[in-house]
C-alpha cells in the first residue's frame, strides 16, 4: 500500500512523541492516535491541547470499540480562531482539576475514573456542556461511525427491507 | 392548473397553513368549487427531496424559527429553543407524522362530564357529538388509507413489533395489533405499499404513507380552484371597523410583504403559531389579539402525555428496519380512575436511529451509563407512550417581546407545567412499558422523558359557551364570523389518541359547513 511509508514514518515519530492519554502529540502542529493510522492538523490550538479534547471526548462518550479518528474528527471543528482561546481556557481548567486532584494533568491519570471524577467536578461548567452537547451530533451523526453501533443508516437505496429483513428475529 | 388569484380579490377563502388541517381543508374547499388561496411558510418538497438521514431532514423539515420555553417540563431545560417538533413545509408536519390514526373513544368528546371535576384542570365537554363525528371519521380513513379500516388490511409487523408483541401477550394484554396506519399495507389510492424502509418520519420516500404533500394538496390545485403560494408567511391578519376579517398581510420568500384579500380567513399553523398570529394581530380594536374576548387564545395548550421506554437483549432486534410506529397496545386508552388518574393511554412501537437515540434517550447524560445504552442499540427496542393530559389555563403559549422572529415579530414562548394526573399517568405507563420488555427477557430498561413536543393541541379551543373557549362547534370564532380556525389548536380536550385522524375528520367536517355557509350567502 501507498500510505504505508507515512504510516511508518507516524510510528517513527509517534516513538518521540510525548504520550498523552490515547492520543500523541507529534511534533509542532500535529497530533496523531496511538494506532497511527491518523493523523490531524492543528492551525489554532496547541496540540496538546487536542489531545485532551480528544481524551475528553473520549470520557464523556467512552465507546471502545470506537477508534480515537471519530473523537477526533467529532471535535476537530474546535480549532478555529473564534473558538480556539475558550478551548485553550477550558483545557487548562481542566488540567488544573485535575492537578488538584493529585495527578500530573488530565491525561497524566491512569484510570478512567479518575477522569470520570473530574469531569463530574466540572459537569456543569458552559465549557463541559458546549463539549458535550457538540459531540452528540460531532461523534453520533458520523455515518462512518454508524457500522460500530449495527446501525445501518438509509435503507431506500437498497428498496427498503422489505425483502432484507425487516422481521427476520426468530429467538423471540 | 392551479389558479392564480389576485391579492385584491376579496372573493377567496385564505387558508394559513397546509398541514393536516389546512391542507385537507383546502383541497375539500377547492372540490366543492370555493375558490382558495392557501398560504404556506415553508417550502414544497416531494418525496424524492427527502432525506433518509435524522438530522439533515430536521434540518430541511422542522420549523426552527426563534421560540422560547418555560415552565417545569424537562424539554425546557433539554430543549430550550425548541419547544415542539413541527414540519415547515407544505404539507405541514404530514411529512414528518408516523401515521398513527386512531378515532377518539367516545367518552373522550365529553371529558368534563365523564371525569369529573380535576383539580387545576380546565376540563371541558367538546361542543360536537360522538356520533356526529362516526361519518366524518369514516371519510377521513378513507382519504388517509387507513390500515384495518375500511376492509383494508393491517400492516406486517417489523421486528420491533415482534418483540412488543410477545411481551404485550405475556402479560396478558389482548388489544394488541401493528396499528391503524395511514401507511399502504397493499397499492391504494395511487400509492406504493409500504416497503419497511424505516424512515417515517423523515418522509415517506415511497409515498406509501398519507401525506397531504402529495395527495390533498395537488389534488386540489388540479381542480383549478386552488393556489398554493409556498414561502408566504403570514404576519398579520387584517380586520375592518366592523370586526370582519378583511384579509392577511404576508412576507414572501424575498421578504416582501403583500396583502392578500379575503372573504374568509382559516387559521391552520399549528397550535404554537396559530394563537401567536391571533394575537400578533392585536389592533386597537381588539387589543387583547382577534378572537380572544375569552382570554383563552393560546391557553390550555396540550402535548400528550407522552414518554418512550426502550430496552435491550442479549440478542439483535434491529429495531430502524421496517415502519417507525406500526404496533399498538390499547388496554391501557380506557378510562379507570382506579389506576390514579383519569382518562388512558397507548403504547405504540417506536424506533430512532442512531443519532436521534444519541440526543433523546436521556438528553444531558453521558459517561459508561449512557454509552452502555448505546452499544447495545442493535439489541434495543422502543415503544413511546401517548396519552390524554390536562388541559391547564396556565400552559399556553404567550409573546415574548424579548426575542424577535426573521420578521421582528415577538416570538412565541410555551410554558407548559406537568399536571399530577399527567404524572401519575406517566409514572403508571412505564412501569407497564417496562412489564412488556421485562416479560420477554430485557436486559436493561430505559424510562426515557417526552421529546418536543410532536402533537400540539387546544391553543384555540372549541367550546359551547364563548366565554369558555375561542371556537365553536365548526371552528368559527366566537367573536368573528368570516374567521376560522383549522388545526389541532381547536381540541378541546386532547384524548388518548394521536391528534391528525381527528383534525382531518374536523377539516373535512368543517368544509362542508363552510362551504355551506358561503353558498347560504352567510359569510
Ligand atoms: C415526528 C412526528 C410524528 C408524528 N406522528 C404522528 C402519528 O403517528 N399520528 C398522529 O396522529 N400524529 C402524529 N404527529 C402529529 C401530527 O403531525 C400533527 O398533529 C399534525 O400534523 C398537526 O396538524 P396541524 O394542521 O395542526 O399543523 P401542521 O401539520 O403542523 O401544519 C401547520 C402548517 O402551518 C404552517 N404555518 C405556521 N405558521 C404559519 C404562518 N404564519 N404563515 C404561513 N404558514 C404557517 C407551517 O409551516 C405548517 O406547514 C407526529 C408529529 C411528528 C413531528
Ligand atoms: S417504512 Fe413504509 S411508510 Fe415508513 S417511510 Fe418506509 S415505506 Fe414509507
Amino acid at each position: 500500500m501507498s500510505k504505508e511509508p507515512q504510516k511508518l514514518t507516524r510510528r517513527a515519530l509517534l516513538a518521540q512523541g510525548i504520550a498523552v492519554g490515547s492520543a500523541f502529540v507529534v511534533g509542532a502542529g500535529y497530533v496523531a492516535g496511538s494506532s497511527a493510522a491518523w493523523a490531524m492538523e492543528v492551525a489554532h490550538l496547541q496540540p496538546a491541547t487536542m489531545a485532551t479534547l480528544i481524551q475528553m471526548a473520549r470520557d464523556i462518550y467512552p465507546h471502545d470499540r470506537v477508534a480515537d479518528d471519530y473523537y477526533a474528527a467529532a471535535v476537530k471543528a474546535y480549532d478555529n480562531a473564534d473558538q480556539a482561546p475558550v478551548i485553550e481556557a477550558g483545557i487548562t481548567a481542566l488540567n488544573a482539576a485535575a492537578v488538584g486532584a493529585g495527578f500530573s494533568s488530565y491525561v497524566g491519570t491512569g484510570w478512567e475514573r479518575d477522569r470520570v471524577d473530574i469531569l463530574r467536578g466540572i459537569e456543569d461548567s458552559p465549557f463541559f456542556q458546549m463539549i458535550r452537547g457538540g459531540l452528540v451530533t460531532g461523534l453520533y451523526n458520523q455515518k462512518a461511525v454508524w457500522p460500530q453501533f449495527g446501525y445501518e443508516g438509509e435503507s431506500f437505496s437498497k428498496g427498503g427491507y422489505i425483502d432484507r429483513g425487516f422481521n427476520d428475529i426468530n429467538w423471540i | 392548473m392551479t389558479a392564480p388569484f389576485d391579492l385584491t380579490d376579496d372573493s377567496v377563502v385564505v387558508i394559513i397553513g397546509t398541514g393536516a388541517g389546512g391542507g385537507v381543508l383546502a383541497n375539500e374547499l377547492a372540490q366543492k368549487g370555493v375558490s382558495v388561496v392557501a398560504l404556506e411558510a415553508g417550502g414544497r418538497y416531494l418525496p424524492e427531496d427527502y432525506i433518509n438521514d435524522e438530522w439533515e431532514s430536521f434540518g430541511q423539515l422542522a420549523w426552527l424559527d426563534a421560540r422560547t420555553t418555560s415552565g417545569d417540563w424537562r424539554v425546557a431545560d433539554d430543549f430550550s429553543g425548541l419547544p415542539a417538533w413541527i414540519v415547515k413545509a407544505v404539507g405541514g408536519t404530514t411529512t414528518h407524522w408516523a401515521g398513527a390514526s386512531l378515532r377518539f373513544q367516545d367518552h373522550e368528546w365529553k371529558a368534563a362530564t365523564n371525569y369529573g371535576p380535576v383539580q387545576g384542570a380546565n376540563l371541558l365537554d367538546w361542543p360536537i357529538d360522538p356520533r356526529e363525528m362516526d361519518d366524518y371519521y369514516t371519510k377521513a380513513e378513507d382519504k388517509l388509507g387507513v390500515t384495518r379500516t375500511g376492509g383494508r388490511a393491517g400492516l406486517p409487523g417489523n421486528n420491533n413489533y415482534k418483540v412488543f408483541e410477545a411481551g404485550a401477550k405475556a402479560l396478558g394484554y389482548t388489544e394488541v395489533h401493528t396499528g391503524r396506519m395511514a401507511i399502504n399495507s397493499a397499492e391504494n389510492d395511487d400509492r406504493l405499499a409500504c416497503q419497511q424502509t424505516g424512515f417515517c418520519f423523515q418522509g415517506c420516500k415511497w409515498g406509501a404513507k398519507w401525506s397531504a404533500a402529495y395527495t390533498d394538496i395537488p389534488r386540489g390545485e388540479a381542480t383549478g380552484n386552488l393556489e398554493v403560494r409556498d414561502r408566504a408567511h403570514v404576519l398579520k391578519i387584517e380586520h375592518d371597523a366592523s370586526g370582519k376579517v378583511t384579509g392577511v398581510l404576508y412576507a414572501d420568500k424575498d421578504g416582501n410583504q403583500h396583502l392578500q384579500k379575503a372573504r374568509v380567513v382559516c387559521v391552520a399553523g399549528n397550535s404554537i403559531e396559530s394563537p401567536r398570529l391571533l394575537l400578533n394581530s392585536a389592533s386597537s380594536m381588539f387589543p387583547d389579539g382577534l378572537a380572544n374576548s375569552s382570554g383563552q387564545v393560546g391557553r390550555n395548550y396540550m402535548r400528550h402525555m407522552t414518554g418512550s421506554v426502550y430496552a435491550t437483549f442479549d440478542k439483535p432486534v434491529r429495531m430502524w428496519r421496517g415502519t417507525t410506529m406500526a404496533g399498538i397496545i390499547q388496554d391501557e386508552a380506557r378510562h379507570d380512575p382506579s389506576r390514579g388518574f383519569v382518562g388512558g393511554y397507548e403504547l405504540e412501537t417506536l424506533a430512532l436511529g442512531l443519532p436521534f437515540m444519541a440526543a433523546f434517550l436521556d438528553p444531558g447524560g453521558w459517561g459508561r451509563e449512557f454509552t452502555t445504552a448505546l452499544d447495545s442499540y442493535e439489541n434495543m427496542a422502543g415503544m413511546w407512550i401517548v396519552g390524554e393530559d390536562m388541559p391547564q389555563e396556565t400552559n399556553r403559549i404567550t409573546l415574548n417581546h424579548d426575542v424577535t422572529d426573521q420578521y421582528g415579530l415577538p416570538a412565541p414562548n410555551v410554558h407548559f407545567d406537568d399536571h399530577p394526573n399527567d404524572i401519575a399517568m406517566r409514572n403508571h405507563a412505564y412501569q407497564q412499558g417496562i412489564a412488556v420488555y421485562e416479560a420477554v427477557g430485557a436486559t436493561r430498561v430505559f424510562p426515557t422523558p417526552p421529546y418536543p413536543s410532536t402533537h400540539n393541541l387546544g391553543t384555540n379551543r372549541m367550546s359551547e359557551n364563548p366565554r369558555d373557549g375561542v371556537v365553536n362547534t365548526h371552528g368559527q370564532t366566537h367573536d368573528i364570523a368570516n374567521l376560522f380556525v383549522s388545526d389541532g389548536s381547536q381540541f378541546t380536550t386532547g384524548a388518548a389518541e394521536n391528534p391528525t385522524l381527528t383534525i382531518v375528520a374536523l377539516a373535512i367536517r368543517q368544509a362542508d359547513h363552510i362551504a355551506g355557509e358561503l353558498g347560504r350567502g352567510n359569510l
